[in-house]
């Protein structure tokens, strides 16, 4: 539990020792991990806590009537309550434990999808969306008759929201969206979108995996209807992701996963399902997933936002500004309002060249087309250069990565 | 000279390197060397699947010798396309599909890749071997 003040400002020096793993060196040389939209590291916070549990606090969840047990239960149940006052819900009931964002989408396009789309229904899917939230509206599109329509993206990386506003239509029954690219780190209007979708008639499904780590969310005052996420974006253990939905519709959707712990009754004649959340949370669940979640959220709490949000933007103009210096290089997603993503190009090198190369100097950047090939396609790209940062990065570790980048250009050219 | 030998050669070229980077700096140097692949093998009947890059590969037969022509977007590609090359080239097919290729490992480059682009080399060999296989019987693939 937190208590005390939170933190103003940011001693980054001294976040960077909460995190043992950037001690490490890569090939030989200090590791600059500059790949966090990928996964985020963990603080000692987090590991521990996982490693508590399992030293003495394992047991099954809601199940035992033993000392042990309730530890565990107690532990689970409370890492809920955090994350439900993390992103703003009103219940915790209706936050969701799922695997990641990818499992929470799927639920929602098979479970949601299956009881109200019908043929002829409409999917607006944004042009910058990652694999997880196109590939699971296909599958469901096609099995309902339902079509996929996309969202074009402006050449700057924002939506076209006048084509947004006229794919809108009563035909519309869902819009799923990033809250923040995970290529290009440009954040989209979607209180707005949300606005317009419920306007006529649809709902909405944010992708949030992006946004957790960088921004507040506020899931009431979003009113979106589904909201996605994954943990180990948010410095927690790989395994654990959320969904939250509002109640109303949680409770009209049908499970997708049967089993144990989301029942009633059951008998061979009949089986009754068992209240949110647990309708949706069929076996037992990855709880010290969970508990570390539980942790990483306390340990962002332990931090103003603004701190974060204002290091954040230093970072991100450090890096824009520096690399718009290198001859050539164009930068994907040039709006105002980001998170310290950047994608780059060099001229016609290719971005796996780059990233070989920077990885033999101990730089970890993220190349290809980061599960967004439908964005690489309307660029004409093979792929990018990505940098994506946190707030223990630091600007020493940027410029060491651009002076990287021009040996690794020279190179090259 | 055999395959053998121009392994050999390839090997002790390497040994003269300290570290990767050299390795690598030496890489690209042959890929950007290399001749860049005719247009009309420039097409996706010719793309080798399973790599971050794209890579082209055209296979013919000569005199019962299997000759090669490859292209990548990628430097570092190219130039390791450009060592298989040099290893296989002007071979009949049985001498391709016999050879194990240990060069590759003498040179670290399958450990040092990661599993994803080490991944991309085995299907380029593997690719190369089928042409060979598929030219037993035919000049052109």
């Amino acid at each position: 539990m937190i208590t005390g003040e939170k933190i103003v400002d940011l001693d980054v020096l001294k976040i960077r020792k909460d995190f043992p793993i950037l001690k490490m060196k890569a090939n030989g040389k200090p590791l600059v991990y500059f790949d966090n939209g990928a996964t985020s590291q963990k603080p000692l916070d987090v590991i521990n806590s996982v490693e508590k549990y399992y030293n003495s606090e394992n047991a099954n969840v809601h199940r035992g009537v033993y000392f042990l047990s309730q530890i565990a239960t107690d532990l689970y149940d409370r890492s809920r309550q955090k994350i439900s006052d993390y992103i703003g819900a009103k219940h915790n009931e209706t936050v969701l434990f799922t695997s990641g964002t990818t499992e929470s989408i799927n639920l929602v396009a098979q479970s949601w999808g299956r009881k109200f789309l019908k043929k002829g229904d409409e999917i607006l899917i944004s042009g910058m969306e990652h694999h997880s939230n196109i590939v699971p509206w296909q599958m469901i599109g096609e099995e309902k008759g339902a079509i996929v329509k996309m969202i074009p993206l402006n050449d700057d990386g924002s939506l076209n929201m006048e084509i947004f506003k006229e794919r809108l239509s009563a035909k519309t029954k869902m819009v799923a969206v990033a809250h923040i690219s995970n290529t290009l780190g440009v954040v989209n209007p979607i209180e707005k979108m949300i606005e317009m979708a419920h306007a006529i008639g649809s709902k909405v499904l944010v992708d949030g995996a992006q946004a957790v780590p960088h921004i507040p969310v506020d899931v009431q005052k979003l009113d979106c209807d589904f909201y996605a996420f994954s943990g180990h974006k948010m410095f927690a253990p790989t395994g654990i992701g959320v969904l939250y939905g509002k109640r109303e519709l949680l409770n009209e959707i049908p499970p997708y996963k049967g089993g144990g712990d989301m029942i009633d009754r059951v008998s061979f004649e009949k089986t009754t399902y068992a209240e949110l959340p647990f309708k949706f949370e069929a076996g037992t669940p990855n709880i010290s997933g969970v508990i570390g979640l539980g942790a990483a959220v306390d340990y962002i709490n332990k931090f103003e936002w603004k701190s974060i949000i204002d290091y954040e933007d230093e970072l991100l103009n450090h890096l824009t500004i520096e690399l718009l210096k290198i001859k050539g290089l164009r930068i994907y997603g040039e709006t105002d309002n980001k998170i310290p993503v950047v994608s780059f190009l060099v001229d016609d090198i290719h971005p796996y060249d780059i990233g070989t190369l920077l990885d033999q100097m101990g730089i970890a950047v993220r190349t290809g087309h980061h599960c967004t090939q439908p964005l690489m396609d309307r660029y004409c790209i093979p792929g990018t250069v990505r940098v994506s940062l946190s707030f223990y990065n630091t600007k020493e570790e940027i410029n060491v990565f651009i002076n990287a980048l021009n040996k690794v250009l020279t190179m090259l050219r | 000279m055999t395959l053998e030998e121009r392994e050999v050669e390839i090997i002790e070229e390497f040994s003269m390197f300290s570290d990767w980077m050299e390795k690598y700096e030496y890489i690209i140097d042959l890929g950007k060397e290399a001749s860049p692949i005719e247009d009309q093998y420039k097409t996706d009947d010719y793309l080798i699947r399973g790599c971050q890059s794209q890579v082209w590969l055209h296979a013919w037969k000569e005199d019962e010798k299997v000759h090669f022509d490859a292209d990548s977007d990628a430097f570092i590609t190219k130039g390791i396309i450009a060592l298989l090359i040099r290893v296989m080239n002007g071979l009949s097919p049985e001498e391709i599909l016999n050879s194990d290729l240990q060069f590759i490992d003498e040179i670290g480059l399958k450990d040092h890749l990661s599993p994803t682009r080490a991944n991309g080399l085995l299907s380029m060999i593997k690719q190369m071997k089928l042409y060979a296989i598929g030219l037993q019987h035919k000049t052109e693939i």
